[in-house]
């Protein structure tokens, strides 16, 4: 009769794992070279890579010229940016008069110097710094770029360039975050006049192209204003871009709602926290939390959306850059003009999907139950 | 049948014994009639075990006492105020009346001291040291105040129970709602939450309590409530529900969760 029974006395000590289990040669076995068919692929991507990035190389750096005040000064046979160089001032600030460009340096500045803080973990005062930022900088930002106050008047028709993307940018993003939350909560109300009235609005706004819409702002409205009526251009593109954003705003918002579990709200209301408290203080930061890429993708799509306005005549940073090339002493540099646009562009676009994974990780509280 | 102790008028009730009336109170989803005819009077200090088949009505029950289902005949009382529409009579209630649900309901993105005080802030005004000083002495009455930094996923379901049940009675309430408060958890840590819930009786709070755990309901109920296919069927002492039930129903009930 044999014994069954068996108990362990002590534990079985940790090895380490085979050789060919670890290190760049079991990734490359694994990832690249797993199959013929991977082994395929990775030989080919690695021939176009040799095709692609060389010539690049080459034309946008080693036989680049820097110098130059036409086409024709560049001779190299590579990327002439010399005509970046000479228009820059005027890709970032447009018609600006140049002895009042300070005042852009300086708004921007201080938008940097204090939203970016806000970011960051740890810094004491956020407070303060929020407030700054939310209600006293969109005076200051105003005053410093439209005038008043002593400072000259510069007319919002001379804006143009990076400066006018990143106001039409940061106004409709800063606009369409809580417009969007107030529709998807309107959408979701138990009350039916608000319901259809968001509904209404959303359905409406998302059914037509940005850019019907901005021709509507700035053709059609002023003919039904009063006339005499000036109604400032980029104060309707304004207007009309963030009322657009925020009905896709309130879509993403509404898929976070509708994300939370019931038990939320039930707990929030059985402690007799109001509909704003449970909304404010357990539901959306919860939902919010859920749709960040969500949000920062239509933050994204905005950001490269504002190029649209130049369909109704604004300068912003890609059609002045349009514009340069297609002046009489740089035709022939679109391919330049298109490549730096494009890598400014990336710059901030890619910064903003940075910011959003931090941020996620960041508010990450471990498992849901 | 049903033991109605109070006749069905629609006055309020009177005397300060009573803690929640209901009278001839019914209840339809669309057109499911899930509570038949409620009248019961709890009072004050008492200990309600409500138990029955699942789909009797007794989680709808407990859920109608704070408003989070709305009655459409019938009046409830709780306190002496009547429920209504009245959306700030509604918190006032609820305010009095804290609740422990079958999932927890944590608030995930608050740390477990969070959860205790956001009540206490935002509903009650307290100020914030002294909501977390109460929060810490509750929490060591349901014995995990070292947890109270980290948040809720961190938590195993037994001390998530725990932490919920200190964050209702972090709003010094009068009356406990118990939404069958063990079923979700893992067995071996059903006694840590029911120890909890025994210690909550012998302070005299009232509670009404929505479960399957009939040694608990031996040992702490004033009385047991069977429900079934949305009405109370019987309701009677422990000893008696137990060892002599009157309705077919209730010994059908008895005899299958008993059984093993």
């Amino acid at each position: 009769m044999t014994d069954n029974s068996f108990v362990r006395t002590e534990s079985h000590p940790d090895l380490p794992p085979p050789v060919r289990h670890t290190g760049i040669i079991r990734w490359m076995r694994q990832n690249l070279f797993s199959s013929w068919f991977n082994t395929f692929l990775t030989i080919s991507s690695l021939y176009l890579l040799y095709r692609i990035v060389p010539p690049f190389l080459e034309w946008a750096i080693f036989s680049a010229d820097l110098s130059g005040s036409t086409y024709q000064d560049c001779t190299s046979g590579g990327a002439c940016w010399a005509m970046v160089r000479v228009r820059f001032d005027q890709f970032m600030y447009g018609f600006f008069p140049t002895t009042e460009r300070w005042r852009v340096d300086i708004g921007f500045l201080l938008l940097f110097a204090t939203a970016i803080p806000l970011m960051i973990d740890g810094i004491p005062g956020k407070k303060y710094l929020a407030i700054f930022v939310f209600a006293i900088y969109p005076f200051v930002a105003f005053l410093l770029f439209h005038g008043g106050f002593g400072l000259e008047i510069v007319d919002t028709a001379q804006w143009g360039g990076l400066m006018l993307t990143l106001v039409l940018a940061t106004v409709t993003i800063v606009v369409s975050l809580p417009l969007g939350i107030l529709f998807a909560l309107g959408r979701r109300s138990e009350m039916p006049i608000i319901r259809m009235i968001c509904i209404g609005f959303i359905e409406l706004w998302r059914g037509v192209p940005l850019i019907t819409v901005l021709f509507m702002g700035s053709v059609m409205l002023p003919l039904f204003l009063p006339p005499g009526t000036n109604f400032d251009k980029i104060l309707r593109t304004l207007i009309v871009m963030a009322l657009f954003a925020a009905a896709y705003m309130a879509e993403v918002v509404r898929g976070g709602l509708q994300a939370i579990p019931k038990g939320q709200y039930e707990a929030a209301q059985a402690m007799g926290l109001s509909y704003w408290k449970t909304m404010g203080l357990i539901i959306l930061p919860q939902a919010l939390k859920i749709v960040i890429p969500g949000i920062v993708n239509t933050f994204i799509a905005l950001f490269k959306d504002t190029t649209l306005v130049l369909v109704i005549g604004l300068l912003d940073f890609l059609s002045i850059i349009q514009s340069a090339t297609t002046h009489k002493n740089w035709l022939g540099t679109s391919t330049e003009g298109y490549v730096f646009a494009a890598a400014v562009y990336w710059i901030f676009c890619f910064s903003m999907s940075r910011y959003s994974i931090r941020l996620e990780r960041k508010l990450d509280t471990g498992h849901r139950n | 049948m049903a033991t109605t102790e109070a006749a069905a008028t629609t006055s309020p009730p009177v005397g300060d014994d009573v803690a929640i009336q209901i009278l001839g109170m019914h209840k339809w989803y669309g057109n499911f009639h899930v509570l038949k005819n409620i009248d019961l009077t709890v009072y004050n200090g008492e200990r309600i075990v409500i138990c029955g088949p699942s789909g009797s009505g007794k989680s709808t029950l407990i859920r109608c006492i704070n408003r989070l289902e709305e009655h459409q005949q019938g009046g409830i009382f709780v306190n002496g105020n009547e429920l209504t529409g009245d959306l700030k009579g509604i918190d006032a209630i609820r305010r009095e009346v804290g609740m422990v649900f079958q999932h927890f309901n944590l608030f995930p993105h608050l740390t477990v001291l969070e959860n205790l005080t956001l009540a206490p802030i935002w509903v009650r005004k307290v100020p914030k040291a002294e909501a977390e000083e109460a929060a810490m002495s509750y929490l060591e009455r349901v014995k995990i105040p070292e947890q109270a930094l980290k948040f809720p996923g961190q938590l195993s379901g037994g001390q998530q129970q725990r932490v919920a049940i200190a964050r209702s009675l972090c709003m010094n309430p009068k009356i406990m709602l118990f939404d069958e408060p063990t079923s979700a958890l893992d067995p071996e840590m059903i006694s840590e939450v029911l120890d909890v819930m025994v210690e909550l009786a012998e302070t005299g709070m009232t509670m009404l309590c929505v479960t399957h755990e009939m040694g608990f309901a031996r040992k702490v109920a004033n009385r047991i409530i069977f429900m079934d296919e949305g009405e109370i069927v019987e309701q009677n002492e422990p000893e008696e529900f137990f060892h002599n039930p009157k309705s077919e129903r209730t010994k059908l009930f008895l005899s299958q969760i008993l059984s093993h």
